[in-house]
């Protein structure tokens, strides 16, 4: 039956790939991107990596799109019609997959419990959890404990990133408009959004504090944070969303994010453990274990939310009308 | 048989994995290339993902009366790799409106034009 939805799901990711690629409305390519991510988001449950799943569902099925709708808007929605053939790159293309396809044919079979990959650090990681962490959720263990420094790494990217958008479309506070668009259109939609909003940050402090028993973390709470916010700015307007999280409060928040992560880690130093050991954190190790995952989760949540509202801030501002 | 599905998941991530780069490098319109890379990242989640899996097994959430799991260590490497190919993505995006506003067009074409008449 796994097979089966496995299949499926593949058969349509694929079909949807190619759709992407023969549509020239970029309004259509932008939604199809959407089904895109929700069906390879799909995909991970069956593959058993819910943590993933959740974290591509809020970010490529809902971010990302708006992201490329707000690009769409500023820019044009038709795509030309190339003027080389597309003969070279098809026959670049063809040639590098068969490469590939060849290559695979070494690999171990999808699902064996044998694969080189399954061997080392991945089962020392399932096997001394439970004893070193006291955490259930192996994927929360590896990432923010066993390998913390990978994590620090990429909050320190994802704040690289924010600072990037900021530094190449600048921002523009909005001080007409803080109405939104068309009070009348959106009776509906608003009505709904403000169901929704407080039920979406409530789910995104529930996976960020229950990120150690279940699927669940950091970066996926915030994401989902981010997520809600957005859909308060598209039915209320960016001027509004402005008034309950301004934009220097967010490049405060997204400092401070990393800056927690790392004094976790200075922390640890000081009482005498190595950088980001979090058992010198309290008298018993598996007690600092958890506080120190908490805190360093927290440092993530704040980062990634803060830089996914600087990003949509810094492209929704450049919109004329404030229509999203 | 047992070959072709042992290796289904590893072929389609291939043909969505060419599928990105054919629109990458075939399609002048720079949003169609940064959506092309988009799912050239997102097959290699897929193919990372697929290594993980273990037949038979369950999420890696340690729970009493399991004992397969599904590696979580490529689990881990993708949940990040995620959060920063948004992060990638939206600064692609955004240079993307700065090439708009230099030139007034995102079609590489019309801009190789320009930059050949200056």
């Amino acid at each position: 039956m796994e097979h089966l939805i496995d299949i499926v799901l593949l058969g349509l990711l694929m079909i949807t790939g190619f759709a992407i690629v023969r549509l020239r409305s970029l309004l259509a390519v932008a939604m199809l991107t959407s089904i895109y991510s929700l069906l390879s988001a799909s995909l991970f449950v069956v593959l058993d990596a819910v943590d993933v799943a959740l974290t591509e569902a809020a970010i490529g099925a809902g971010i990302s799109t708006i992201l490329i709708l707000a690009t769409v808007a500023l820019t044009s929605d038709e795509e030309k019609v190339p003027r080389h053939t597309p003969l070279l790159p098809l026959v670049v293309v063809i040639a590098t997959g068969a490469a590939l396809i060849y290559g695979t044919l070494d690999m171990p079979h999808y699902g064996d419990p044998a694969a080189p990959v399954h061997r080392d650090v991945a089962s020392s990681y399932l096997h001394d959890t439970p004893a070193d962490i006291g955490v259930q959720n192996v994927v929360t263990s590896v990432l923010a404990s066993y390998r913390g420094y990978d994590t620090l790494g990429e909050v320190t990217v994802i704040f690289t990133a924010g600072i990037g958008v900021l530094a190449l479309l600048g921002y523009r506070t909005r001080r007409r408009n803080s109405q939104g668009p068309g009070n009348r259109k959106l009776v509906v939609l608003r009505v709904v959004a403000k169901l929704f909003f407080p039920l979406i940050l409530l789910f995104a402090l529930y996976v960020l504090f229950h990120g150690d028993y279940g699927p669940g973390g950091g970066f996926q709470a915030g994401v989902i944070f981010a997520t809600g916010f957005i859909l308060y700015a598209l039915a209320f307007g960016l001027g509004n969303a402005q008034r309950v999280i301004p934009h220097q409060l967010l490049r405060i928040m997204a400092a401070v994010g990393v800056l927690i992560y790392a004094a976790v880690g200075i922390e640890s130093m000081l009482l005498g453990g190595k950088f980001l050991e979090y058992r010198v954190l309290a008298d018993d190790p598996v007690t600092g274990q958890h506080l120190g995952i908490m805190l360093i989760e927290l440092g993530v949540g704040i980062t990634v939310v803060a830089v996914m509202l600087i990003i949509y801030y810094g492209f929704v501002s450049r919109l004329h009308s404030g229509d999203m | 048989m047992s070959e072709l599905l042992g290796h289904y998941n590893y072929w389609i991530v291939i043909i969505l994995m060419m599928t990105g780069f054919y629109t990458v490098i075939a399609r002048p319109n720079l949003i169609k290339k940064i959506i092309g890379l988009f799912i050239f990242q997102t097959s290699v989640f897929i193919l990372f993902i697929s290594m993980a899996k273990v037949e038979g097994g369950t999420a890696p959430i340690i729970e009493e009366g399991i004992s397969v799991y599904s590696n979580p260590l490529p689990h881990v490497l993708i949940l990040t790799a995620i959060v920063v190919s948004l992060a990638t993505t939206a600064l692609g995006l955004a240079l993307v409106i700065r090439i708009r506003d230099a030139y007034g067009t995102i079609n590489e074409d019309d801009i190789h034009v320009q930059d050949e008449e200056d």
